[in-house]
């Protein structure tokens, strides 16, 4: 249980920390310490298993379908990592305390470093692939905040950006990657996964995963050509860079070479892919951070030249090599995580990172100085010092190398001249600090020792450093023995950490590349002409470019498709409907099915051809818009009719009430419309036009004319059996609707309320003057409510009325139901609306439809709800009979109160949406004259 | 009968696509509402044509297939919300705007539409 505990603790600390930072730096500082401390505390009793070369596992399952499980797994190459990420992050945090100025945010500063401490052990001790990627990712996020921390400097908010594409872009990849290992081997756990490397070698997709995975390790550990990224990210606060960009975060990528070292590693693309780019990386860092200005840039460029030698180590693909890189983790952290804060000391205290202004500090900060000296000498690998002896393994392993003929050279030759450029760096970085004449014009002067209490974390690496370089095999050897047995798989080749092996080409190369350095740097005014020759390559401006073209080529690209036509879209749409539908077509051949047609009858036929004939006039006189509206109603109610023809009452009873109020609300929206559509489009706009839909309509007769002559099995005869014996009635549609589907009918109520509203509030403030005539030059007539329209109105509303309430109750046995009776109220009341005016009627109604609407769904819900008190789920519907004086037996079902639900919502809706336009004219705001009871 | 059927729906869909392209909001909500007459009939259809057979139990032999019906049935409601939804939007545009048109070339028409087609129609 302690492994979850462990990358759980930071995030609780990050929720937790903020709230102690009113108490001010030391506080928090405080609070945020304590979840490392207990995860170290946690740790602890797992080590035992671990030098025994056995492993800690906590399996939870999450997402079994998707082979997403909370599983986490301690062993060597974890516990190194996790070591690393929980001390030099209590460092940082207490590096941090006196870096950040008072006003500063810390709360989110030390939230934030929180977020990532756990993201990054949840990384390094996840044991399923996809629960790592998703520490990966957010990684990838929190160092995106933490580089843009000072979010006012434009710097710092394009390197965070910059960062968040390279990484975020090879977490897609490596997203990518990890799916097809799982594909291969089945499973995404780290177990299964590692034992099945000989599989995932053998297998054709075999090296797609493996760039994959190492495009998502290269572009984290910032790799030739990714490498750019990472100096950029230097604007970050300097302990997010000793944390994050030296230390850890960057590590991210060459722990997942290691972790996947049993699973990947050992085939030739391995091997050219990796190393050729650690290779590169190595030599490309080393000679850009001799030429750099900046402190922190030397350092960047330091860190990606050392990344690419941990990456060439882990390419070689011998079991030494990975030893080495294990190791040399280890101390590029410890070195560079204390270079990095002497940086933040030296810029603290002086203002300014440029080398060319600050010289000669070893007047101003002996202590500073001197552990700065001790770490940078570890950096350029000198003997005693932990860097040193990685180096020399290093440059032991670039000997082994079995390239044929020539190329056996090369590795020895890249190293060494590695090796001199970092020496010529680490003493730019001694000797034009902290000596070479005296400092100029710094924008603080005089520079003098930081507090006590910032020096304490470099301190304390700067001793590790020196430990592990005089008492290796004492101080580190069982942890990199776990580590480098977990790595390997197990099998771990006889290695010996000691100071000096004896005098060996490896010790040779060692010299060479000192005293080589040592020259360099003395003759440095002639590489930097040498260098100054060539036009240096600004990254963020190619990146910032490149990044504002794709934005203005997407934007191009939009505004050339979406023109705002919606004659358009519908043109592309119907278009791609019939390419997509045409091909399946083709293959259909002969449309009439199994079943054949059967016999026509006359009114049938005579019906259809109104319809046909109704639907066309439609199209073809659409310009004179009334008429067209006309001949729309006739196509509805023969639609109406053909639904009774065909054994559906209720769609009949349905559709012929919509029809109505349909008309209604188009003649309604048609009196503040132009009375026709002029003519603007051109003669072959028409044609194509008319082509096209007629294409249209003969692909959905042809579809229509398949899908009815084929002979199909309905699903249906559930719901004829159960709805008298399980819903209590017999019209088996309102059974379906109120009962077995009642949760699709309450979203479909749902989206009528929602309609309505949208209505409401789209009209509400609005105001609209219906022109003053129909346009042919007929003024409107002078008599609004007509007295014969009045007169028969007002006394069908009751008759209407219970006919609803009729149709309501009779619903759940015989056609009927809350759609239809609703409808017809509506209809009733909207006819009052006509007669009578809006004043008038509205006066005496005195409901607001709102509240109908309301009213309608929280039934519905009620009814719903009813059935979870007695222990049923959601929806589910009871019936019984009671016996009614006069009536005599009547069946009560509780699916009636969710009609009752449905036919309040039909007219709270119907009735807002037309009363919303019939508003829209200023006359019925009027109140109109003489007009009485 | 199946022929006739689908000839209907070919024409609904025929008369529904022409109107849908047009350049006025009117023709299109005219040429929705045909659209969704022809849709509401094919998915109808697919319990496939029954004469006589209206899903009330006890009323008669054989049923015809409840469950398109129901589909149907909230569809034809839920269609006439989309309609007024429509209908309203483009009286939105009508009040804000002044013009009725959906072709996106608001703003390129120097005059009020409506005095333009007045004098189109004298001619």
């Amino acid at each position: 249980m302690s492994l979850p505990l462990v990358v759980l603790l930071p995030f609780l600390g990050a929720i937790a920390a903020p709230l102690f930072a009113q108490g001010g730096r030391t506080a928090i500082a405080i609070a945020s310490s304590v979840p490392a401390l207990i995860a170290l505390a946690a740790l602890y009793p797992n080590w035992q298993v671990l030098a025994d070369g056995g492993y800690v596992l906590f399996h939870q399952e999450w997402l079994p379908a998707l082979g997403i499980s909370l599983s986490f797994r301690l062993d060597g190459l974890a516990l190194l990592f996790a070591l690393l990420i929980l001390v030099i992050g209590l460092l940082i945090i207490l590096y941090a305390r006196y870096y950040l100025k008072p006003k500063e945010n810390i709360a989110k500063f030390y939230a934030l470093l929180l977020c990532f401490k756990g993201s990054m052990l949840g990384i390094v001790m996840s044991s399923n692939l996809l629960l790592m990627l998703i520490f990966w990712e957010i990684t990838s996020l929190v160092s995106f905040l933490l580089i843009s921390y000072w979010t006012h400097k434009q710097d710092a908010r394009r390197g965070a950006r910059m960062a968040l594409a390279v990484t975020g872009g090879g977490g897609l990849a490596l997203l990518a990657g990890i799916l097809i290992i799982g594909n291969i081997v089945g499973s995404f756990e780290l177990d299964d996964v590692l034992a099945a490397g000989d599989q995932i070698k053998a297998h054709a997709m075999y090296p797609v995963a493996l760039t994959l995975v190492l495009l998502g390790a290269f572009t984290k550990s910032a790799q030739f050509p990714f490498h750019f990224w990472l100096p950029h990210a230097m604007q970050a606060p300097t302990p997010v860079s000793a944390y994050l960009h030296s230390a850890t975060m960057v590590k991210a990528g060459v722990f997942l070479l290691a972790r996947l070292y049993p699973a990947l590693a050992g085939t030739e693309q391995w091997f050219y892919m990796v190393s050729f780019t650690g290779m590169a990386t190595l030599l490309i860092g080393a000679y850009i951070a001799m030429f750099k200005h900046d402190l922190k840039g030397l350092l960047a460029y330091s860190t990606v030249s050392h990344l690419g030698l941990i990456t060439l180590l882990f390419g070689m693909g011998t079991q030494l090599a990975a030893v080495a890189a294990v190791f040399h983790v280890i101390n590029h952290a410890t070195f560079k995580a204390s270079l990095f804060m002497a940086a933040g000391i030296i810029d603290h205290e002086t203002g300014t990172r440029d080398m060319r202004r600050i010289n000669g500090l070893w007047r101003y900060m002996p202590h500073t100085a001197t552990l700065a000296m001790v770490a940078a000498s570890s950096m350029a690998g000198v003997p005693l010092l932990n860097g040193f002896l990685s180096k020399e393994m290093f440059f032991a392993e670039s000997l082994e190398l079995n390239l044929p003929g020539l190329w056996a050279w090369l590795p020895p030759i890249v190293a060494t001249l590695a090796g001199i450029f970092a020496v010529a760096y680490s003493a730019r970085f001694i000797h034009d600090v902290f000596f070479n004449g005296k400092p100029v014009d710094l924008p603080v002067y005089p520079p003098h020792e930081p507090p006590r209490y910032m020096k304490i974390p470099v301190e304390i690496l700067v001793f590790a450093c020196v430990m592990v370089g005089m008492f290796p095999a004492i101080s580190v050897g069982p942890l990199l023995y776990s580590a480098a047995s977990a790595t390997l798989g197990g099998e771990v080749p006889d290695y010996k950490l000691a100071v000096i092996h004896g005098l060996n080409l490896p010790l040779l190369m060692s010299f060479v590349a000192f005293f080589g350095g040592l020259l360099m740097y003395t003759q440095r005014q002639r590489f930097f002409d040498f260098h100054a020759r060539f036009k240096e390559i600004d990254e963020k401006a190619v990146f910032e470019a490149v990044v504002s073209r794709l934005a203005t080529f997407s934007h191009e690209l939009t505004a050339r498709i979406e023109n705002g036509s919606l004659q358009r879209y519908a043109l592309l749409l119907v278009l791609s409907v019939i390419a997509v539908a045409a091909a399946p077509l083709m293959n259909v051949g002969i449309f009439v099915g199994e079943l054949g047609l059967s016999p026509v009858d006359p009114p049938t036929a005579i019906a259809a051809g109104v319809l046909i004939v109704c639907a066309l006039l439609t199209a073809f006189l659409h310009r004179e818009r009334f008429y067209a509206l006309v001949l729309l109603s006739v196509v509805g109610l023969i639609v109406a009719l053909a639904f009774a023809r065909f054994s559906a009452p209720d769609l009949a009873m349905t559709q012929l009430s919509v029809e109505v109020v349909t008309i209604v609300l188009l003649m309604l929206a048609l009196f503040y419309m132009p009375s026709w559509t002029p003519l603007e489009s051109t003669r072959g706009q028409r044609t194509r036009d008319a082509f096209i839909a007629l294409i249209a309509g003969i692909g959905m007769t042809l579809v229509t004319l398949a899908m009815l002559t084929q002979p199909f099995t309905s699903i249906s005869d559930f719901f004829l059996e159960n709805s008298k014996t399980g819903g209590g009635g017999t019209n088996v549609v309102n059974v379906i609707l109120v009962d077995f589907r009642g949760f699709d009918t309450l979203g479909e109520i749902t989206v009528l309320a929602i309609a309505a509203l949208g209505i409401y509030a789209m009209l509400k403030n609005t105001a609209l003057t219906p022109p003053p005539g129909d346009g042919m030059g007929h003024p409107w007539t002078r008599d609004a409510h007509p007295m014969m329209l009045k007169q028969i109105a007002r006394p069908m509303l009751p008759l209407a009325l219970m006919i609803s309430a009729f149709i309501f109750l009779r619903g759940h046995n015989l056609p009927g139901g809350g759609f239809i009776a609703g409808l017809i109220t509506s209809v009733a009341l909207i006819l009052q609306y006509i007669a009578s005016g809006m004043v008038w009627t509205q006066e005496r109604i005195g409901i607001k439809y709102h509240n109908v609407i309301g009213l309608g769904l929280l039934f519905a819900i009620i009814a719903g709800a009813g059935s979870l008190a007695f222990g049923y789920p959601f929806l589910t519907s009871t019936f019984g009979y009671i016996t009614w004086p006069v009536v005599g037996k009547f069946e009560v079902a509780s699916a009636l109160v969710f009609d009752l639900g449905v036919y309040l919502t039909v007219i709270g809706a119907t009735l807002l949406a037309l009363v919303s336009i019939g508003r829209l004219s200023p006359h019925s705001a009027i109140k109109p004259k003489k007009e009485g009871v | 009968m199946e022929l006739v059927f689908a000839l209907v729906i070919g024409a609904l869909t025929s008369s529904g696509v022409y109107l849908l392209l047009r350049a006025r909001t009117f023709p299109v909500v005219v040429g929705l509402t045909l659209i969704s007459y022809g849709v509401n009939l094919f998915l109808f259809s697919s319990g496939r044509l029954t004469t006589g057979g209206q899903p009330i139990l006890g009323s008669t032999e054989s049923y015809s297939d409840p469950l398109p019906q129901a589909l149907v049935l909230t569809a034809i409601v839920i269609g006439f919300a989309m309609t007024a939804f429509v209908v309203v939007l483009s009286l939105r545009n009508l009040a804000d705007n002044e013009d009725d048109h959906v072709d996106g070339r608001q703003g390129e028409r120097p005059e009020k539409p409506e005095q333009k087609s007045e004098e189109e129609r004298s001619q």
